[in-house]
């Protein structure tokens, strides 16, 4: 027996599509339609895998022995209230809901509290405290966009339908799509390759080495005579991305703070001594920076390129202030490209709980932020940490290894679907749900729009919701520090309506003559 | 069964004619009541103090997606105010724009109850609902940006106000609002090209239609829905000189639509709408003009967005107004935030400065507004939070109104303009605690609509502000000091009948609170047939069925039906 579920959120990466058309036959994904290659791959293969843990389990004597859910939380528990400062991470790969929980968690134990944006978009985060950003969500683009510069970012590669939903390939109210014009040169630059291959066959020639800057498609001053949208990448080698744009620019490997800054000399009629910044020449940055003064809408979206090379949130910095300096000129908005689909919600998540979107510091019962002290990778590498909950993320496979080694020295409890790199390492591992396709949540688009997550398939019997399974957690901690007789908070705001509440324990209370007292002090 | 009975205060409740008089109130379960068994009952002691119900804050920002940005792009603003976890409270962080759980315990302290949110763009709104969620103690709605979607612009263009009231309803709905927020109506829209609206007749770019229209349009829609509250409105030309003429214009523009005497709109943070002069350098108050005609007129109401010098941050839906705030320079960071085919937005920290000229007299005109309009029915107090001033500065924005020292020592640190271009100093109005209590609490619920809100009759909701205030011995206008201290430390505030704070601290903060929101049945419900889904893939990045916020977003609901007229 098959059913056809509509409209299904793809739990990957920051575009979260909506579209997707999914057919389930016995509890188990059998076809997607609308999705891309990535989400193919995770929505009716990836989460079958064969290394998907079921049982929770608990290291003894170097061996990871299954135990019973109980038993497992108890001693991850105990871990967490055993230690001086445990290290919460992850969070980029669940949903707001247990996000929420996972902030009391770290209130409750005084441990920090960071999420995978310190290592990816975190630097964004930052340069946007700095001063501030011009931003629109996606269907502005869509709609209005006339020319999309993709800065530092593949998303032929890492957001598949970013072009075909939200940019150059869709047709929105005032714009329309550039397919069309896309296929056709397409033909065009395939017919020319076989000609190549021909003529190189019959002359039986090495091809020239290329330089080592180079551009393609039309320069920018003709660009401007195109008709409809303009697409230019920016990047340091040719991508699949740079394939399908209307013109790509070469830039040397950590030059981006230099060259968006020679743009923005431009935009703002500055002059400038130098012959090329970054391998491009002037008169070509000069040309992009006209094609970006007149246009009607124009967008930067920016990637990891851009935020992990040299400058990191200084080149983000610049990037915002050129898009603000255009907005004299025109319209122009810029934007991050976030990686995983709910990485963005858990900045919101904790900066709506904490005021801080990551890198916080519980230790002292109230929430610090300092990125660079409180941010994963610098607390482990400094070792200051002395237990470390992962959850739905892989450090194991993305850290540097000294600091993997750092965190191997004290326990670790990890919180994911399957046997990746971390949950090898950990001493407690706890199965999870796959949030999006086994159970319903919120996350937040690259944009900020909140999209509710579908429960497509009943997940293994046993595993927990991430959200249950932190409470559970939370809950024992709590009653490991009664016992200790340490305060403990207390327990979420229990969703009752006013008629329900629970009369008061305290029917004739004493607080009358204390508080005449008081009053009357007061008044005197 | 929970039994409260408060004894002996001084009970001010405007909407029930009570000023200042000893009596009782009673309180079962969560609701107030004529008469309980005095045995039965926890009793309150309330001698010498005064007794009013639960503040109601008409317009705040407090949640959203908006909010939360804000929130992000500050961390120095928190470094000042980080606030401890104890065991009945969440740990936080406070001031221009504090965390969620911080909003709730510093609204309950100063005895307020019930807050509406300023704006939400509904394709946002499920965001914001999760930070209502997470804002305990309160009841609160929020407003939902109507005025430029594109549906209503297509609509109201064509004159088409049975469909508009239809699809306003869903969208209302769908994003559990409670009410129309327009902001610079046709601005918004036009701001998705960098442009803007000038006047209240210019043209909307591509839509064929103007700002008079769109106001006019929604307006009509709205009373065709029966909604509880008239159209929440922020006038364009915010926050530019001369606009005090365009909020002129607008008011004039919708005088013949109020047929039964009430109000058809409410113009919001007024202060900022209020300036006279054609440029920053002739800036004056424009507060004598506007209160002149709202003396004469009832179809408006208004509230304060009244400036507290403080550094805050400055946060609308208005894009273009902020950008052109950006362009006046001196500012750091400057964020926009624009929505497909709904809104835009904008956010600046901002530090009003006493010896600024133009601050110095945008703190005036928001007191001459309050004080000039005869009837405090009509206006209310807010300080637009966070972009007048946080909303812990409403005790100091009261001890101005309710006392002239008061404001005679904030004039004498102020720039001159203050003394100079503005009525203030002339002004010897000194408010009482029943005007108060209407500008807070009574005259607010009645603007928004709310039956069981802001007074202490029988059957209203058991939210109640004691205040360590003895109208017979105190004499607020003199020492305001004291007041503004008992206003922001209530003694008790109760929360559906139970406890919350007490003595300025929280000691209850399990009570979650309502959402409010509106359900206008029409008779002949929006058709969402394949034609309409397929305009909905067009306008939205967002499946029609993924669009709606569903049910488990709201913690607990207050669903206020309505019965619309289409």
């Amino acid at each position: 027996m098959s059913k056809i579920i509509n409209n299904v959120v793809c739990p990957i990466c920051g575009c979260l599509c909506d579209d997707l058309e999914v057919t389930v036959e016995n509890n188990e994904i059998v076809k997607m339609k609308n999705g891309c290659a990535v989400c193919d791959a995770k929505m009716v293969h990836g989460y079958k895998s064969e290394e998907r843990i079921l049982k929770p389990l608990i290291r003894k004597d170097g061996k990871l022995i299954p135990v019973s859910m109980d038993e497992a939380i108890k001693k991850a528990a105990q871990i967490l209230a055993d230690a001086k400062y445990p290290l919460l991470f992850g969070w980029s790969s669940t949903v707001g809901e247990a996000q929420r929980i996972g902030v009391e968690l770290a209130e409750e134990l005084g441990s920090a509290l960071d999420n995978c944006c310190s290592v990816c978009h975190g630097p964004s985060v930052m340069a946007t405290q700095e001063i501030g950003i011009p931003a629109a969500t996606l269907g502005q683009t869509r709609h209005r966009a006339d020319l999309i510069v993709y800065w530092a970012c593949n998303p032929w590669a890492s957001h598949p339908r970013h072009v075909e939903r939200y940019t150059a390939f869709t047709s929105g109210r005032f714009e329309s799509s550039e397919w069309k014009n896309y296929m056709q040169r397409l033909k065009a630059a395939s017919g020319r390759k076989k000609m190549e291959m021909a003529s190189k066959r019959i002359a039986r020639v090495e091809p020239p080495i290329k330089p080592k800057v180079c551009f393609t498609g039309p320069p920018p001053q003709m660009l401007e005579q195109k008709p409809g949208r303009k697409m230019i990448v920016v990047d340091v080698r040719k991508t699949m991305t740079a394939e399908i744009a209307d013109y790509f620019l070469q830039i040397e490997p950590n030059r981006d703070y230099e060259v968006i800054e020679a743009l923005r000399c431009l935009v703002t009629d500055q002059e400038i001594d130098v012959d090329k910044v970054g391998g491009i020449p002037i008169d070509t940055l000069r040309d992009v920076a006209d094609a970006m003064m007149n246009c009607e809408f124009g967008v930067i979206y920016f990637g990891l390129g851009m935020t992990q090379s040299l400058g990191r949130f200084r080149n983000i910095e610049i990037a915002i202030a050129l898009a603000r300096d255009l907005n004299r000129k025109t319209k122009f908005v810029i934007s991050p490209m976030r990686g995983h689909f709910n990485v963005t919600g858990a900045n919101n998540v904790f900066a709506w709980q904490t005021g801080y979107p990551f890198a916080i510091d519980f230790s002292q019962g109230y929430p610090q932020f300092n990125p660079g002290e409180n941010t994963a990778v610098d607390l482990l590498k400094r070792g200051d940490n002395d237990a470390t909950l992962i959850i739905a993320a892989d450090p194991g496979a993305h850290f540097p290894s000294v600091i993997m080694q750092n965190m191997m020295k004290h326990p670790l409890i990890t919180i994911n679907p399957d046997m990746n790199a971390i949950s090898r390492l950990g001493d407690v591992v706890f199965p999870a749900q796959w949030c999006g396709i086994e159970y319903a949540g919120t996350a937040y688009r690259m944009d900020t729009v909140p999209i509710t997550l579908k429960k497509v398939v009943e997940a293994p019997p046993g595993v927990l919701t991430d959200e249950e399974l932190l409470s559970r957690i939370l809950k024992e901690v709590r009653a490991i520090k009664i016992k200790r007789g340490e305060p403990v908070g207390q327990t979420e705001i229990t969703p009752t309506h006013p008629d329900t509440t629970k009369p008061s324990p305290t029917h004739k209370t004493p607080a009358k003559p204390k508080q005449t007292k008081k009053t009357k002090e007061r008044l005197k | 069964m929970t039994e409260i009975l408060i004894k002996n205060g001084f009970v001010v409740d405007p909407r029930n004619k009570i000023n200042c008089e000893k009596m009782d109130i009673a309180i079962k379960d969560n609701k107030i009541v004529k008469k309980i068994n005095e045995k039965q009952a926890q009793i309150i002691d309330a001698s010498g103090l005064t007794i009013m119900a639960g503040g109601v804050d008409i317009h705040s920002h407090i949640a959203g997606a908006e909010v939360n940005l804000g929130r992000i792009i500050r961390p120095e603003d928190h470094y000042k105010d980080p606030v401890r976890k104890t065991p009945i409270t969440r740990s936080g962080t406070g001031y221009s724009i504090p965390s969620t759980f911080v909003t709730g315990y510093r609204y309950a302290e100063m005895g307020y109850t019930t807050v509406f949110n300023g704006s939400i763009a509904s394709m946002k709104a499920k965001h914001a609902h999760e930070e209502l969620n997470d804002i305990p103690l309160l009841d609160k709605g929020t407003f939902i940006l109507t005025g430029d979607w594109w549906f209503v612009l297509e609509n109201l263009a064509k004159n088409n106000i049975d469909e508009c009231a239809r699809l306003v309803a869903w969208l209302i709905h769908s994003a559990r609002g409670y009410a129309i927020k327009v902001v610079n109506p046709g601005g918004l829209e036009s701001w998705g090209f960098g442009r803007n609206v000038h006047s209240i007749d210019d043209q909307v770019p591509n839509f064929c239609i103007t700002p008079r229209e769109i106001m006019r349009g929604l307006i009509k829609v709205n009373k065709k829905l029966n909604m509880p509250h008239t159209i929440h409105l922020h006038t364009n030309n915010l926050g530019v000189p001369g606009n005090y003429q365009t909020t002129l214009d607008t008011m004039k523009a919708l005088e013949d639509l109020s047929t039964d005497g009430k109000p058809v709109a409410h113009i919001t943070h007024i202060q900022f709408a209020c300036f006279k002069g054609e440029n920053w350098r002739k800036f004056k108050s424009g507060a004598e003009d506007i209160s002149k005609y709202i003396n004469t007129h009832n179809h408006i109401t208004l509230d304060m967005g009244q400036v507290t010098f403080s550094d805050t941050t400055t946060m609308t839906a208005d894009g273009p107004f902020e950008f052109s705030l950006y362009e006046m320079g001196g500012h750091l960071k400057w964020v926009n935030s624009d929505v497909e085919t709904e809104s835009s937005g904008g956010i600046i920290p901002f530090e009003y400065k006493r010896n600024s000229p133009v601050n110095a007299l945008q703190w005036s005109i928001g007191l001459e507004l309050a004080l000039l309009i005869k009837d405090p029915w009509k206006i209310f107090m807010t300080t637009d939070h966070p972009n007048g001033g946080p909303f812990y500065d409403y005790p100091k924005v009261l001890a101005w109104l309710y006392s002239k020292k008061a404001r005679e020592a904030t004039l004498k640190k102020c720039h001159k303009s203050a003394r100079k271009k503005s009525l203030l100093p002339s002004i010897n109005r000194e408010l009482t605690l029943y005007e108060i209590a209407i500008m807070t609490r009574a005259g607010t619920a009645q603007a928004l609509g709310l039956p069981n809100k802001g007074h202490l009759g029988v059957g209203a909701d058991a939210d109640v502000a004691i205040f360590n205030i003895n109208p017979e011995t105190l004499d607020i206008a003199q020492k305001f000091r004291t007041a503004r201290r008992a206003f922001a430390h209530a003694v008790y505030t109760l929360k559906d009948g139970v406890i919350v704070t007490k003595d300025g601290q929280i000691v209850n903060s399990q009570i979650p609170g309502r959402t409010i929101w509106v359900d206008a049945q029409t008779k002949d419900p929006c058709r969402i047939d394949d034609d309409m889904k397929r305009k909905f893939k067009e306008y939205w990045t967002m499946e029609y069925e993924n669009y709606p916020v569903t049910d488990h977003y709201i913690k607990v609901s207050d669903k206020v039906t309505v019965k619309a007229s289409v």
